[in-house]
């Protein structure tokens, strides 16, 4: 369990292990464009879209102990919403943070409904909320479009008024902007999960009883996390109108709210970086099983089901003991 | 007329058609050590319950500095100066010790929320955590987790927890149960230092008769959901129905 700071002896190192890989990733992410070609590019925005997607998620999972089924009703409210907003003023930054900011607003309503109930009970709540937008999506035509979702929906220019308007009609030039967006909402989810609030969803998670003799409203708490993680969802959609040029109802489905909770598992929930390794693995599984059959979910689920039976702590954790088995004698941070 | 710390008027919880408590009514004088004893299900751990907000009376007030805090949820007496210990152990157990002892630290001065500061920035909360990881001898383990120390541990651990709001009234169900005497030893310590120093008004419930005889100033027999007796230990003792109905041959 990613128990927080733990005092460290001596002086500290700014080269750890752990942020030259940090590091390295960041210089990788940075030079793919100028190696890969647009597959590459598609494939690494979705995969960030993903980790954001999940990281999200576990927040709400991992650290204040909450499984939610309905993330995808957000991720859809995220999307639909800067889908919307693009039509209406082809800004990328309106779309992106309008969308974001209608899935907190859809995530705190809901959520004051959904944080009344824990467990299975929860679960169940935020699935059926769920399927109502998804069934919103579907239905209310005028607004959504329907089964044929909304299309023509421009890759609107980066543009910040009076000072700069940057055209976003390259993929490259999307895949930047989508990938300073994801690494500044993952510093601030880092932040977030090491700082007293961080904390507190934890003891809720191991406590709630206990959390609340402390003198917290639990309630309140689950109610942040559910908004935090709505935020999470929505704007992880709200990346997708600009990459797909269209958004339709099956983002919105009980299945793509799957999409987060195998990631988080692939990954490993007790890890930060779970949900960010798992939303890659995810796709890198994805994509070599594709080639040798069309029911790859068949396949990713019997991984999930292995790794969840022999290895709770999913592939980080597994990675994190094989570091400390090779390095004898040596404490890891 | 006395001014209690905390009072309860006719207090009465049923859970079908068992009647827990049946309409208790007592007074909880700042600064007295208080021991509530009874046979099992004589609804000790209900009245607590009751009276650190996690059941709702069915009817019945309790005032707690003068205020009526019947409808105030559990979190909301915690802030007003209530605190407790759990019969069954409740610590977190995923977190470290140091983790623990600073949960209570941040919620009492306002820092939950708190969300893109540092945890090791929080320079005042660490330090009380730290003082009280001292205070429950838990120095040594602090950055073990929670759930991987000895039962007595844990139970000091969570004893912790409850004094680390800085109570005035901090109730614990059975806080020796389970423990060795050197454990046992540091708990009535810490009790009798923080009645002195902080002014925490201690209330037990306790099975252990040589725990409370030696501890409490004041004991409360309950019985039936009912107060049998109510008095200093010698008075008690010398109660004839309380020892024809609990104590027995035991003092």
């Amino acid at each position: 369990m990613d128990v927080g700071p733990v005092a460290s002896a001596g002086r500290p190192r700014i080269l750890t292990p752990g942020r030259s890989a940090i590091g390295g990733l960041i210089l990788a992410l940075l030079l793919l464009p100028l190696v890969g070609g647009q597959y590459a590019q598609y494939v690494a925005i979705q995969v960030l879209i993903l980790s954001l997607f999940a990281l999200g998620f576990n927040i709400l999972f991992g650290y204040t102990g909450l499984l939610s089924f309905g993330q995808a009703g957000f991720y859809a409210v995220g999307a639909y919403g800067c889908a919307k907003l693009l039509l209406l003023k082809p800004s990328l930054l309106f779309g992106v943070i309008g969308g974001t900011l209608l899935a907190g607003a859809a995530a705190l309503v809901l959520g004051v409904l959904c944080i009344r109930h824990t467990r299975i009970y929860f679960s169940m709540l935020t699935l059926a909320f769920g399927m109502m937008i998804f069934s919103m999506a579907l239905k209310w035509r005028d607004f959504t479009g329907g089964d044929d979702g909304l299309v023509g929906i421009p890759r609107a220019p980066l543009e910040i008024p009076g000072l700069v308007s940057v055209s976003m009609a390259s993929m490259g030039r999307y895949y930047y902007f989508v990938l300073v967006v994801s690494l500044l909402a993952i510093g601030i989810a880092y932040r977030l999960v090491h700082s007293p609030l961080g904390l507190t969803f934890q003891g809720i998670r191991d406590s709630e009883g206990r959390m609340a003799f402390t003198g917290v409203s639990v309630r309140a708490y689950r109610l942040i996390a559910f908004v935090i993680a709505g935020l999470y969802a929505g704007l992880a959609g709200a990346l997708l109108p600009a990459l797909e040029n269209t958004v339709t109802p099956p983002v919105a489905h009980w299945t793509t709210s799957a999409d987060p909770v195998l990631a988080t598992l692939l990954g490993g929930i007790q890890a930060f970086a779970g949900p960010i390794v798992g939303a890659f693995l995810f796709f890198m599984i994805k994509d070599i099983i594709v080639r040798f059959t069309e029911y790859w979910l068949i396949w990713l689920g019997i991984i999930v089901v292995v790794l969840v039976m022999g290895f709770r702590g999913g592939v980080v954790s597994l990675a994190t003991a094989r570091w400390r088995a090779l390095r004898p004698g040596r404490e890891a941070p | 007329m006395t001014e209690y710390l905390l009072e309860t008027k006719g207090l009465r919880k049923t859970f079908g058609r068992l009647t827990a408590v049946a309409g208790v009514g007592l007074g909880l004088t700042e600064g007295t050590l208080t021991a509530i004893i009874g046979p099992n299900g004589a609804g000790k751990t209900t009245l607590i319950n009751l009276l650190t907000g996690l059941l709702t009376p069915d009817t019945g007030t309790v005032h707690f500095k003068g205020e009526d805090i019947t409808r105030v949820p559990s979190h909301g007496r915690v802030r007003r100066g209530l605190s407790r210990s759990f019969q069954i152990m409740n610590i977190f157990p995923n977190l470290t010790v140091r983790q623990n002892l600073l949960l209570p630290a941040l919620a009492r001065r306002g820092r939950n929320l708190h969300a893109l500061a540092r945890l090791e920035e929080e320079t005042g909360a660490n330090a009380e955590a730290e003082e009280l990881l001292r205070e429950i001898g838990l120095w040594d383990h602090r950055d073990v987790r929670a759930g991987a120390l000895s039962h007595g541990d844990q139970r000091l651990l969570e004893l912790g927890i409850a004094v680390g709001t800085r109570p005035e009234l901090c109730f614990l169900d059975e806080p020796c149960a389970g423990m060795n005497p050197i454990e046992r030893q540091t708990v009535l310590g810490l009790m009798r230092k923080l009645s002195g120093q902080r002014r925490t008004t201690f209330v037990i419930v306790e099975h252990d008769m040589d725990v409370v005889f030696s501890l409490a100033e004041r004991i409360i027999v309950m019985n039936h959901g009912e107060v049998l007796a109510d008095g200093t230990p010698a008075e008690i003792r010398e109660n004839r129905v309380v020892r024809e109905t609990y104590l027995g041959a035991e003092v």
